[in-house]
C-alpha cells in the first residue's frame, strides 16, 4: 500500500523495519517478522556462546530478509568502528545501524563519538544508518559526513514513550536530503503511524513488537498503522484550528421561535 | 612450547603455531560459514587470513556471531 523508498541505491518496499531484540524465541520472531512485511532486520554481533540453540541468520534467510548488523552495546567510535567491521565481515554486508550510546541508564547516542564513528565508516566504504538523537543540527551534520540515512529516537530505546518532540521530528525530516527511519520510542500502532505522518520514511521497531503480549498481533498492528499513516499523510490533513469550524451548513436550519421570523 | 591466549575472555593454552581458523575450529557452535567474525587485539582478521594468522602468546581473541538485538 505503501510506495517503495531507496537507501544508498537499494529499493526497500516495507516501511517497516523490524529490530530483533527482545523476542523470547525465533519462532515468535519468525511469525512476527512474516506479520511485519519487514525486508529489513537488525541483529547485533556478541560472543559465540557455545550453549546457543539455532541461529538468528537461519530465521532471517529462511524469511528472506536482508540483515541490517547494529553496533548496539558500544559506548565509544572505536568499539563501534571495529564492530561494524566485524558485521561486515560476519554477515558480507557494508550497511551498518551506528549506535554509540552514552550510557547504560538513557542509552542516549553519544553525539560527538558517533559523528566521529560515522565520518570514519563512511570513508572505509559503509552504508551507515545512525541511530540519532532528535537534534535537526546533528542529523544534518550526519548527513554532512556522508550517512545514507538518518534514525532519529521518538524517545528513548525501549521506552515505548512514542514522540516525544514531534515538531524536531518534522525539522529533521524537513531538511533532510536522505531518509529518516523513526528509531526507538515507539510504543504502539498509533506511534508508528504518527511517525510517518511526521514525515518519516520509515519506521523501526522492536520492543514495542517483541515485548508485547501478542507480538504477532501487535507486528500486524504496526504494519497497518505505517500504511494508515502513510495513506493519511499522502491526503492532506486539514489544518489545525483553536476554534471550530461547523461541517454542517447553517443555511436552511429550521426556526422553531414564531417570535423570530 | 605453548601460548597462552584469550578467547571471548577466557584463558586458554594452544600449541605454539595455533592459528585463528584452528581456534575458531575448536569452538563448538561456530557457525561453518556465513554469520561468524574474528578480531585479534582489536583488529579484524577476514576470514581469509585465518588460516595464515598465527597467535601470539598474550594475544586477545574475540569471536562473534549474529544475535538478535536492536
Amino acid at each position: 500500500m505503501t510506495t517503495p523508498f531507496t537507501i544508498a541505491g537499494r529499493q526497500l518496499s516495507s516501511r517497516l523495519i523490524l529490530g530483533t531484540g527482545g523476542f523470547t524465541n525465533h519462532e515468535v520472531l519468525a511469525a512476527a517478522l512474516e506479520a511485519s512485511g519487514a525486508e529489513l532486520c537488525t541483529v547485533a554481533l556478541r560472543r559465540l556462546d557455545p550453549a546457543a540453540r539455532g541461529s538468528i541468520l537461519d530465521v532471517l534467510d529462511a524469511a528472506g530478509v536482508e540483515v541490517l548488523p547494529n553496533t548496539a552495546g558500544c559506548y565509544t567510535a572505536r568499539d563501534a568502528i571495529i564492530t561494524a567491521q566485524l558485521a561486515r565481515e560476519a554477515f558480507g554486508t557494508d550497511w551498518i545501524k551506528l549506535e554509540v550510546i552514552g550510557d547504560d541508564r538513557t542509552l542516549l547516542p553519544d553525539a560527538v563519538e558517533l559523528v566521529t564513528a560515522a565520518e570514519a565508516l563512511v570513508d572505509d566504504g559503509f552504508v551507515v544508518l545512525p541511530y540519532t538523537t532528535d537534534d535537526p543540527i546533528l542529523a544534518r551534520r550526519l548527513e554532512d559526513v556522508g550517512c545514507a540515512a538518518v534514525m532519529p529516537l521518538g524517545s528513548p530505546i525501549g521506552s515505548g514513550m512514542g514522540i516525544r518532540n514531534p515538531y524536531n521530528i518534522s525539522i529533521v525530516v524537513e531538511r533532510a536530503g536522505v531518509p529518516v527511519i523513526l528509531d526507538a520510542g515507539v510504543g504502539t500502532a498509533s506511534d508508528a503511524a504518527f511517525a510517518i505522518e511526521l514525515g518519516c520514511d520509515a519506521v523501526l521497531c522492536a520492543s514495542a513488537i517483541s515485548r508485547a503480549h501478542d507480538p504477532v498481533a501487535m507486528a500486524t498492528g504496526i504494519r497497518l498503522a505505517v500504511e494508515a499513516g502513510w495513506l493519511a499523510r499522502g491526503a492532506g490533513r486539514i489544518p489545525r484550528r483553536r476554534y471550530a469550524e461547523a461541517s454542517t451548513p447553517d443555511e436552511g436550519l429550521p426556526v422553531f421561535d414564531s417570535a423570530s421570523q | 612450547m605453548n601460548v597462552s591466549v584469550t578467547v571471548n575472555g577466557d584463558r586458554r593454552e594452544l600449541p605454539a603455531g595455533a592459528t585463528v581458523a584452528s581456534v575458531v575450529a575448536s569452538l563448538p557452535n561456530a557457525p561453518e560459514g556465513r554469520g561468524v567474525a574474528v578480531a585479534v587485539e582489536g583488529e579484524v582478521v577476514p576470514r581469509a587470513r585465518w588460516s595464515s594468522t598465527a597467535l601470539n602468546d598474550g594475544a586477545n581473541i574475540e569471536v562473534v556471531v549474529a544475535v538478535q538485538g536492536g
